[in-house]
């Protein structure tokens, strides 16, 4: 088949070139935040709180509001609760989060199961479905995907050095947990953004894998961002196609093609893979 | 118990000190985590151009003194003076160092990127470091001898050579207030007689230098001052006579074994932590004065 028309045939549909924008938006997105999610450790916490957006969605639908805004005001309440349980609580910290983020995600099905009938928009929200974005979602998701961006991107360094360094940071008088809260509310932004795209079970993935896939292969901040950011694009633009002529679901698609990334940098790449003992070299002053 | 003490200052290079007001005041000072106390009623002056050791067994509350200085918890009693204001006032002036546990060294970051990191609270929200900021950074790494390693990962590093970068970050930020936890523990000799060459140097120009430490060895040889810590200050004052044989005993508890012979060597074993409460406070005058 002419690669060409193998690339431009599908970009035919709309539905096609939507998804495919909000693809790489959701994507470089997420790779951004996730590059902080997977150095600090956030990772059960991103999961929790897309779980926790299910109610905000139900809530939102059974009033009415548009989705997203409930979702967005369930993501962020619950990402701030659990930055306040991490800096106050009693209990060990994974347990204060599996019992919200279980309690919350129980309360959107119980809210769920009132509904009278099939309510095919609500459970879209669980798996995702990038090829049913609609322009206008499209836009909500450009506009804040944006703004997520253009925050971690102005205050980059006073982020890297308090998720480095809390304590050092922290004494040299930058606001700490002020930019601990401003990270879990951004996070809580990003990952309502990525819902209708990849669904509330798999945001975790598209936050999680190219970030841990980059520090696979770098050594350095900056390079790993860009380069989870890479590998977010490949992954949306190849997992799109494949959705689009095996005819499997978008969302799985995207997230498989991430991990089949991860699984390579793990098997191959120079910190952990099969090169990694043939050829390194002994520990000189230079690199 | 608890007579106002007339702690002796210490045997300071006079040319630096004299006329400024002290650097830190820790002043009746209670502190701890939920609800265990790590330290009663501290009281403590450090001036300028102090090279100050504080020296105590495990969970003795020296971590935790540092913090409060540094404004990272509060007290529950008691005040402190920093840099003439309350803690964290002045955090711009100040630099942490904080223990090798409590860094992540897989976080991909290199050499030069941790020492710039001292400059972020001068350059301020938003702002990417300039020339000036690169030259303090080179600076800085050449006193620590750092230099070959710029592009390093910070992780790449041994021990000693990690706790030389966190140095030249401390350093590039320019600070009056050097706090540092545990700055020479498991480096090799040489990483710490050239670590505490450069504490010297910055203690004579007029900095104040506070460093938790387990080496008594180091304190005795290189520092100024040592406070004895063990949830509260048994005794401060110049490192030779605070050394002594029957404080240590007491700040440590039980684990000091006087070994027979000539001046009776000293062994302590700190290899557990103990909840044993010392007895009561001591002072100590130099006799000299």
């Amino acid at each position: 088949m002419d690669p060409i028309a193998f690339l431009a045939d599908p970009m035919a549909y709309g539905f096609m070139q939507r998804g495919l924008v909000a693809a790489l938006l959701v994507g470089v997105v997420c790779a951004v935040m996730g590059t902080f999610v997977v150095l600090k450790g956030l990772a059960f916490i991103g999961d929790a709180v897309s779980h926790a957006a299910f109610p905000g969605l139900v809530i939102a639908y059974i009033v009415g509001a548009p989705l997203y805004i409930g979702g967005a005001i369930a993501a962020v309440t619950t990402a701030l609760a659990i930055g306040l349980v991490s800096r106050r609580g009693r209990l060990r910290f994974d347990t204060a989060v599996g019992v919200l983020f279980a309690g919350t995600f129980a309360f959107g099905v119980m809210l769920f199961s009132t509904i009278e009938g099939y309510v095919t928009d609500l459970l879209g929200y669980l798996l995702g479905n990038v090829l049913g974005i609609g322009f206008g979602d499209l836009v909500q998701v450009a506009v804040l995907g944006a703004i997520v961006l253009a925050i971690v991107l102005a205050i980059r360094k006073e982020l890297l050095f308090a998720t480095f360094d809390p304590l050092g940071a922290a004494a040299s008088g930058l606001p700490v947990a002020g930019l601990e809260y401003l990270l879990l509310a951004l996070l809580g932004v990003t990952i309502v953004v990525s819902i209708q795209a990849v669904g509330i079970i798999m945001v975790v993935a598209m936050l999680v894998t190219p970030a841990a896939t980059a520090q696979l292969l770098v050594v350095r901040f900056g390079r790993m961002m860009a380069t989870a950011v890479g590998l977010a694009a490949v992954s949306a633009v190849a997992g799109l196609y494949i959705s689009f002529y095996l005819n499997l679901a978008s969302g799985a698609s995207i997230v498989l093609v991430e991990t089949l990334f991860f699984a390579l940098a793990l098997g191959l790449g120079p910190k952990t893979g099969l090169l990694s003992r043939a050829g390194q070299p002994a520990a000189a002053a230079t690199t | 118990m608890n007579t106002t003490a007339t702690v002796p200052t210490a045997t300071v290079p006079a040319a630096t000190t004299t006329d400024a007001g002290p650097s830190v005041v820790v002043e009746g000072v209670t502190a701890g985590y939920g609800r265990r106390v790590a330290l009663t009623d501290v009281s403590l002056t450090v001036r300028p151009g102090s090279l100050l050791a504080v020296i105590g067994p495990n969970g003795a509350g020296k971590s935790t003194l540092l913090k409060l200085i540094a404004g990272l918890i509060k007290p529950t009693a008691g005040q402190l003076t920093v840099l003439g204001g309350p803690p964290g006032s002045a955090a711009r002036s100040v630099a942490y160092l904080p223990q090798a546990e409590a860094v992540d060294w897989e976080f991909p970051v290199t050499v030069a990127e941790v020492v710039m990191m001292g400059r972020y609270a001068r350059l301020g929200f938003g702002r990417q470091p300039g020339p000036i900021d690169r030259e303090r950074v080179a600076a800085a790494l050449e006193m620590v001898g750092m230099t070959d390693a710029v592009n390093r990962q910070i992780g790449a590093l041994s021990g000693g050579q990690r706790r030389r970068v966190f140095l030249a970050r401390a350093i590039a930020a320019e600070p009056e207030l050097y706090l540092l936890d545990e700055p020479v523990t498991g480096v090799d000799v040489t990483t710490q007689e050239e670590l505490m060459d450069v504490l010297e140097a910055e203690a004579r120009a007029g900095k104040t230098v506070i460093a938790t430490t387990h080496d008594l060895i180091c304190a005795a040889k290189r520092f100024h001052e040592a406070a004895l810590i063990n949830g509260r200050v048994v005794a401060q004052g110049s490192a030779e006579l605070v050394l002594d044989q029957h404080l240590l005993a007491e700040t440590y508890g039980g684990h000091v074994l006087v070994l027979p012979g000539d001046g009776g060597r000293l062994v302590i074993d700190d290899a557990h932590h103990h909840d044993d409460a010392p007895s009561g406070e001591r002072h100590f005058h130099d006799e000299r004065r």
